[in-house]
């Protein structure tokens, strides 16, 4: 697949003005829609501003689609008039969920990935891109708790979601690791089977061990630089997959400008090195 | 035999609100890491709380602002995912622990608070102008029903200084409390032309401009101020609120889309 996404940056207030004027090639920014769905005002002029520069990426957090309740119809609507105004070049949500009866619960929340959830997910992502008219990514979440209950390992499910339903898939990689390491498992383990194919979109990030349990719980903070093993597998992925757009998130702690920009670069050398060699296959 | 994905959230939602150590938890909710799920959508509303009442925030410091906000939290949970929206009614909710704490001007600070979220958040609408309303015919003034701004939210503080308080602290600049004069204070916040922007107002500005926004004519607004028992230059006031970009054009000289 031919993209003008190489890697990304999570778009903050505080570097507004940097992120206006970076150069890096095929940098884009992500965003969480659920801070710029209002009717007016200087949000939406300073999101236009960034669009006419750089490619968006829209990632939502709330849209609950692994919830019994479906997704709200008006915010489907505002999501995809939004969506219309924006021409973002990726839009993606998680596989998680996040309303329950009417009240909003500001998390990526798990449950058991049985036959019936895989039906409600299904049915849900259908409504989303039917609302907007195209083709979403679906993330593999972050796990804090081993659950019983499951009938479907998750790469299995996203993979039955990408055939059930034609969406394409977001693979944090931050998510895997922490994941794995709650769990007792390993990266490798989740992504041998991981249905690749259908990924467009990667999401690296620092982890940071829980305040209380220390190093038996990580947390998917988004608070740390990205580190080295995590590079290392991102080099690996790429190595099976090709470039694929990637995405530095940071929310803690936040570095100058400069620094996470330098993280994209790294990221960048990584995705153009593997572009280099892919193309050396393909001929 | 596994639980519904319904029953799952059910029991998942009841041990978030459990606060831990109910017999009655599923096991899972006993792991380590549900602290954490536990954690993140509370902290997520107070600090979305937080950032929504900056003023209030720094005027009754972190300790009791949290406790407020967790009472809050539990009375009225989010519905909206937009959490910049998020506290509509905490200016209410505060009423009476205002009272009980004797902080008589908190109230009247969180309603200021509230305004500019509504006017960041607001639709955009082009101001009307002075030069517009005077090239009105006169014969169109008796019926002119004057439109407030989307943007625009103004508010009379009957009791307490709280455009005083709540600009100053909003500028980084902690008042003198003892130079407050404790007397009623009004506010208008606008946002015609880019970001929030705010001064005082009159109680004759407020009158007028809810007399507007509630579709009263032009003559009958003005009329609404002879009850306030004040001298009002109305003139003044008006040509003051059109510079400020308080309003937007009449209905009937919208632009076609």
């Amino acid at each position: 697949m031919s993209t003008p996404l190489c890697a990304g940056l999570g778009l903050k207030p505080e570097h507004f003005d940097q992120a206006l004027a970076c150069r890096l090639p095929g940098l884009w920014f992500e965003i969480h829609p659920e801070n710029y769905l209002v009717d007016g005002g200087p949000r939406l002029a300073w999101l236009e501003a960034i669009r006419s520069e750089h490619p968006l990426s829209v990632h939502s957090v709330s849209l609950s689609l692994a919830g019994i309740e479906p997704p709200d119809q008006a915010r489907l609507a505002r999501l995809a008039a939004f969506v219309r105004r924006f021409q973002p070049a990726l839009v993606s949500e998680h596989l998680a969920w996040s309303s329950w009866r009417g009240q909003y619960l500001p998390d990526l929340l798990p449950f058991p990935r049985t036959h019936e959830a895989l039906g409600v997910v299904a049915a849900n992502i259908d409504r989303l891109q039917n609302a907007l008219g195209r083709v979403v990514a679906i993330e593999n979440p972050a796990h804090y708790l081993d659950l019983p209950g499951h009938d479907w390992p998750e790469p299995e499910f996203l993979a039955e979601l990408v055939r059930r339903t034609g969406c394409r898939l977001l693979l944090d990689l931050n998510n895997v690791r922490v994941s794995a390491h709650n769990l007792g498992t390993t990266p490798a383990d989740y992504l041998r089977d991981f249905p690749l194919h259908a990924v467009v979109e990667l999401h690296l990030a620092g982890y940071s061990a829980d305040p209380r349990l220390g190093d038996a719980l990580w947390i998917d903070s988004h608070d740390a630089p990205v580190c080295e093993d995590l590079w290392a597998l991102l080099a690996g992925l790429l190595a099976r997959t090709g470039p694929l757009p990637t995405l530095i998130e940071r929310d803690g702690h936040l570095p100058d400008f400069a620094e996470l920009r330098l993280e994209a670069e790294h990221a960048r050398r990584l995705l153009t090195v593997r572009a280099g060699s892919a193309a050396l296959v393909d001929a | 035999m596994n639980p519904t994905l319904a029953e799952f959230q059910r029991l998942f939602v009841q041990a978030l609100q459990d606060d831990g150590g109910a017999a009655a938890d599923p096991a899972w909710a006993r792991q380590g890491g549900f602290a954490v799920y536990r954690n993140t959508g509370r902290l997520a509303c107070r600090d979305a709380l937080c950032a929504n009442y900056p003023v209030v925030a720094r005027l009754v410091g972190a300790d009791w602002f949290n406790a407020a906000a967790e009472h809050y939290l539990r009375d009225h949970p989010p519905a909206d995912s937009r959490l910049l929206l998020y506290g509509e009614r905490f200016p209410d909710f505060l009423e009476p622990l205002a009272r009980a704490h004797d902080l008589p001007y908190l109230v009247e600070v969180a309603r200021l608070d509230r305004a500019w979220t509504e006017a960041h958040a607001a639709a955009d609408a082009s101001p009307w102008q002075a030069d517009q309303l005077a090239a009105l015919p006169p014969e169109a003034l008796p019926a002119l029903v004057l439109r407030p701004h989307p943007a625009a939210r103004w508010h009379w503080s009957a009791q307490v200084p709280a455009y005083t308080l709540w600009s100053r602290h909003r500028a980084d600049d902690e008042p003198n409390w003892d130079d407050l004069i404790w007397q009623g204070e009004g506010a208008l916040l606008t946002r015609a032309w880019g970001v929030v922007r705010w001064e005082p107002l009159s109680r004759a500005g407020c009158a007028f401009l809810q007399a507007c926004a509630d579709g009263l004519p032009l003559p009958r607004a003005l009329q609404t101020l002879d009850a306030l028992g004040t001298q009002v230059d109305r003139g003044a006031l008006l040509g003051r609120l059109l510079q400020q970009g308080a309003f937007q054009p009449p209905s009937d000289e919208r632009t076609p889309a």
